[in-house]
């Protein structure tokens, strides 16, 4: 599956470990938000990984602790008319200042990215769209009406100025 | 009203050129059906039982004659030379070829309109009072703040893939005609030590389960509106079902949460979306906004016009569409005018092309440029000098647009039913008509006065049938069309929900068992001036129900 980032097209060197498999030693996991937390109180044993993966029911309020030593944070679209992940990655952005990246996972058509730009998605798996399709996404709407974590500025500051 | 600057005319045109993409894609294959769904939806784009149906938005129904022109150009070349006016103040067209929708929304956009989250599961276009800047009732134009709540939810990221469809209406009278408590959120501006505020209630709804909306907050200030209605959204799009689509509307999180807890969650979220995500919409936009709602210049007139009163005199049929079709105006002298689309035996909500450039022309000549399209489908001139009165309604009339049933009992809300909509269960126009001619004589529909009839053909209630003071609602018994009768329903500030009054009735029985209903209240009423809602709240259900199915 393709996934893009910062313009490009890169290599996805992530693992995701499902709840109930092994922990592999690498540098790049991601796990569940309940398997993370459990592995952070001690109540499952194994290496800290350094990624979430974020279910739509999952309250991103937990993770606002640990934000400074995660670097991935996998956002999971199950159906695309799931906009509950749009909610997450504001609050993640906005709220709670995570500054690492926010990848797109699951049924995600072209369609939405902007919308995910906008809300503070930075990387895209996508099953269908390659890297010009994203691109181009990326690139429909040069305004907007309304302030977001990423994209251009409101449209109501460029008209006074700011 | 409110003109494009480049920012909003460029958002339209990105707009049409990507749903132009999207329909290619879709025509070539390769998007799916399904894929291309929520897309088409999102731009108005509804797939019907005869072919697709394309949705415009008129945002707080408000109309230029020129964009008017334009829909008339739209409903003769590329339709059959018609449009239907919606509840929610739009226009819909359809039979409009797919491969065409493109082309239509350039057109559009040229007049500044587009068709964007006319459907889907969106934010839709914000409704309002259809006598905004012109009744006297008001406290503010609340238009300004409508156009201030479309644009911050026009392609808003995180809230176009919402659990279900959310539509917000606002009104700034005490006499509620936008309909506010059967609404996702229902806004009532008020004023309180010189400060503009909302009243904020959330959770009213029509369809398979109504609701009366719950009051959420009395005062938001001005400042602070779109942050609310941020933290409304936030904790819909997080919390609303999403398992099942009959219980996806705010309204039954609201009433699972319960109106207490649900209050407490928006507030700590607003409190939490104040601290970090604030929109801060500069003062100086709020001016901008506000002054393209500057009232027109009204020369000032004396409040009895010669000319009306001796047309009057002259003209029984035109004195009594005078007492029909008019609303008393902010300014002496002048009045707005209810164009009725309802007159006898045309489908509710309709007009030609010629109709529409009619109205068009007049709204031009006689009308400070000013149409508006109400939620009871039939369109508004808000400004008109009495003195004109009587060659607008010359002009009307030759049209067929001179019914004199503005809020009368032949004055239906009326969903397309099963002649067009695939969701319907029942037909709705043949019924509607049906009861129309019924009450076919004028006098007798003057002798009855102010009595709403909503007709919807099937629960989703698109026809409003929940909150007509006779609500009409048809449903398929083993293949066979029935329709049940509601009693005491009304939309205004005195919100209820209809109550089904018993079995449901073959179409052929609707018409007399109504007139049935009518005649009691006539026998039953102090005097004429005691309205059909305000008597059957004074008796109650069961003697009219009583009416309704006694033996014909």
């Amino acid at each position: 599956m393709p996934l893009v980032k910062g313009g490009e097209e890169i290599a996805n060197d992530w693992i995701f470990a499902a709840d109930g498999t092994a922990l592999p030693e690498s540098a790049q996991v991601s796990v569940s938000l309940a398997r993370f937390l459990a592995l952070k109180k001690g109540q499952e044993n194994g290496p800290l990984p350094v990624g979430v993966r974020l279910g739509p029911v999952d309250d991103p309020a937990a993770l606002e602790p640990y934000l400074p030593e995660l670097r991935l944070i996998e956002i999971d679209f199950p159906r695309y008319t799931d906009g509950r992940g749009f909610s997450q990655a504001q609050l993640l952005r906005r709220r709670y200042g995570y500054s690492g990246e926010i990848r797109a996972v699951g049924h995600i058509l072209r369609d939405q990215i902007f919308y995910m730009h906008r809300s503070g998605i930075d990387a895209y798996e996508t099953r269908r769209a390659g890297l010009s399709e994203v691109l181009e996404a990326l690139a429909e709407f040069t305004e907007a009406y309304q302030p977001a974590a990423g994209g251009p500025a409101a449209v109501f500051r460029k008209r006074h100025g700011a | 009203m409110y003109r494009y600057d480049q920012f909003d005319a460029r958002l339209v045109a990105e707009r049409v050129a990507q749903f132009r993409g999207q329909v290619e894609r879709r025509l070539s294959g390769a998007l799916t059906e399904d894929e291309f769904k929520p897309l088409r939806l999102q731009n108005g784009v509804y797939l019907q039982l005869h072919a697709y149906m394309l949705r415009i938005a008129i945002p707080y129904g408000q109309l230029s004659p020129r964009q008017l022109r334009r829909l008339a150009e739209i409903a003769r070349n590329y339709d059959r030379g018609f449009g239907h006016f919606t509840t929610r103040q739009n226009i819909q067209f359809n039979w409009v070829a797919l491969k065409d929708i493109p082309e239509v929304l350039e057109k559009l956009a040229e007049v500044e309109m587009h068709a964007i989250q006319t459907s889907g599961n969106c934010i839709r276009n914000t409704t309002t009072d259809h006598f905004a800047g012109a009744a006297q009732d008001e406290v503010v134009d609340p238009r300004a703040w409508c156009e201030i709540i479309r644009q911050w939810s026009t392609f808003h990221p995180e809230f176009a893939f919402l659990p279900r469809k959310f539509k917000i209406a606002v009104t700034a009278a005490e006499h509620d005609r936008a309909a506010i408590r059967v609404h996702d959120v229902g806004l009532h501006i008020r004023q309180k030590d010189g400060v503009t505020g909302f009243e904020v209630h959330v959770g009213g709804g029509q369809g398979r389960t109504p609701h009366i909306a719950a009051l959420v907050n009395p005062f938001v200030p001005e400042t602070q509106i779109l942050d609310y209605l941020e933290a409304i959204m936030r904790v819909y799009n997080r919390y609303g079902r999403r398992d099942n689509k009959y219980k996806a509307r705010i309204k039954i999180l609201v009433s699972e949460l319960g109106e207490a807890e649900y209050i407490r969650q928006v507030e700590e979220e607003f409190a939490a979306q104040r601290a970090n995500e604030k929109v801060d919409l500069p003062a100086e936009e709020v001016a901008r906004i506000h002054a393209y709602f500057e009232p027109p210049a009204l020369a000032p007139k004396p409040a009895l016009s010669k000319q009306l009163e001796a047309a009057k005199a002259a003209d029984p049929s035109f004195a009594r569409w005078t007492r029909a079709n008019l609303h008393p105006h902010k300014v002496a002298g002048y009045t707005s005018v209810t164009v009725s689309l309802k007159p006898l035996g045309a489908a509710p909500g309709d007009a030609t092309d010629t109709q529409m450039l009619l109205v068009a022309d007049l709204a031009e000549k006689y009308g400070y440029g000013d149409v508006r399209v109400s939620h009871a489908q039939n369109l508004i001139l808000p400004h008109v000098a009495l003195d004109d009165l009587p060659e607008v309604y010359k002009a009307l009339g030759a049209a067929g647009l001179g019914a004199a049933n503005e809020s009368r009992i032949t004055d239906m809300i009326v969903c397309p039913g099963l002649d067009y909509c695939n969701l319907a269960n029942a037909r709705s126009i043949p019924v509607a008509l049906a009861v129309q001619k019924v009450f076919a004589d004028p006098a007798y529909e003057e002798d009855i006065g102010k009595l709403h009839i909503n007709v919807s053909g099937c629960i989703n209630a698109c026809g409003h049938h929940h909150v007509g003071h006779i609500g009409i609602l048809g449903v398929d018994k083993k293949g066979e069309e029935f329709y049940q009768i509601l009693l005491g329903g009304r939309a205004d500030e005195k919100a209820a929900l209809g109550e089904i009054v018993g079995p449901g009735l073959k179409a052929e029985d609707v018409p007399a068992a109504i007139h049935r209903v009518v005649e009691f209240y006539r026998t039953q009423r102090t005097s004429p001036s005691e309205k059909f809602i305000d008597t059957l709240e004074r008796l109650g259900h069961q003697t009219f129900q009583e009416a309704l199915y006694a033996a014909g």
